[in-house]
């Protein structure tokens, strides 16, 4: 039977993991509509993507256990991202250039 | 005891599999979500300034409180894990539940804020919105349909974890079988990483 559970191994995160790094995007969020308030100009949109990239990696690490999980699970994740941004680059270099 | 005996007992489960699955399904969200976020990237470059008067209209209140509401959210829903991981069923329940609550508060909030817009003739087509600067109808119109389905995972989310209740309460899920209830979080989580970005995007210009 400890065999059998061992195949299965888990990781438990501790409650204080979680809870530090909720209180972590609460203050990020915070942080977010602060900076809102300055007038940054056209700095406004990159530290909102910033912050908010910054936000979905510590959800995405400990909230979904991606840095527990087997390293296939962040070269998916990468190769995702990368697609993502190739879509976004394209549309843009698109515009640019209509 | 022969192998062969142990394998008989052994139930085949592939966990990591089931993750990785999940894993993939939130990747073609993303493409979903993503095609999105580069319309509106693409016209917010295109009309800046109309961009910066339609989100005046938002309140960034309920917007940072809805934020905070589903950050929450997505920390009992883990926590809850870790509780059925030490076999303590209540517990994993209590802080399931506790997830289902703050969405449920999360679309009230939305549902006053869609109502208000509404009451002010703003919405798709209506007479008040067509008059506007083209940059303005273009923001509500990704607004609502932005939120809207952000909205309608919201729900779906919901349905999923109710669903995780159960098996919780019928004992499917349990202290050595929980790979269930972890991919119900990683779709909730997937929610509340969608919400993060859309925010600072539509409540967050000034």
């Amino acid at each position: 039977m400890t065999q059998h559970e061992e195949e299965h191994k888990q990781h438990r995160v501790p409650y204080g993991e979680y809870i530090l790094i909720w209180l972590g995007l609460l203050a990020l969020t915070c942080l977010t509509v602060a900076l809102a308030g300055i007038d940054l100009g056209r700095w406004v949109i990159i530290t909102a993507l910033i912050i908010a990239s910054v936000k979905s990696l510590l959800v995405m690490n400990v909230f979904m256990h991606l840095k527990y999980e087997d390293r296939m699970f962040r070269l998916f994740a990468l190769v995702a991202l990368v697609t993502f941004i190739i879509f976004i680059s394209l549309t843009f270099f698109d515009y640019a250039f209509h | 005891m022969t192998s062969k005996a142990v394998a008989g007992e052994h139930k085949h489960r592939d966990d990591v599999g089931s993750r990785m699955g999940l894993w993939l399904f939130l990747f073609s969200e993303l493409i979903l979500f993503g095609g999105m976020f580069i319309i509106y990237a693409v016209y917010r470059f295109m009309h800046a300034e109309e961009f910066r008067l339609a989100a005046a209209e938002l309140d960034p209140f309920i917007g940072t409180i809805n934020t905070m509401i589903l950050l929450t959210s997505s920390l009992t829903v883990a926590m809850s894990i870790t509780a059925i991981q030490q076999g303590k069923k209540y517990l994993s329940m209590a802080l399931a539940s506790t997830t289902l609550v703050l969405a449920v508060v999360f679309l009230v909030n939305k549902y006053f804020e869609w109502s208000h817009k509404i009451s002010i003739g703003i919405y798709p087509q209506s007479p008040e919105l067509m008059n506007k600067p083209q940059g303005e109808i273009l923001y509500f119109g990704l607004y609502y349909v932005m939120t809207g389905l952000h909205a309608i995972h919201v729900i779906i989310g919901m349905a999923v974890l109710g669903f995780m209740l159960v098996f919780i309460a019928k004992g499917s899920i349990n202290r050595g079988s929980f790979v269930k209830l972890e991919a119900g979080a990683l779709y909730w989580h997937l929610v509340d990483i969608i919400w993060i970005f859309l925010f600072p995007l539509f409540y967050l210009i000034h």
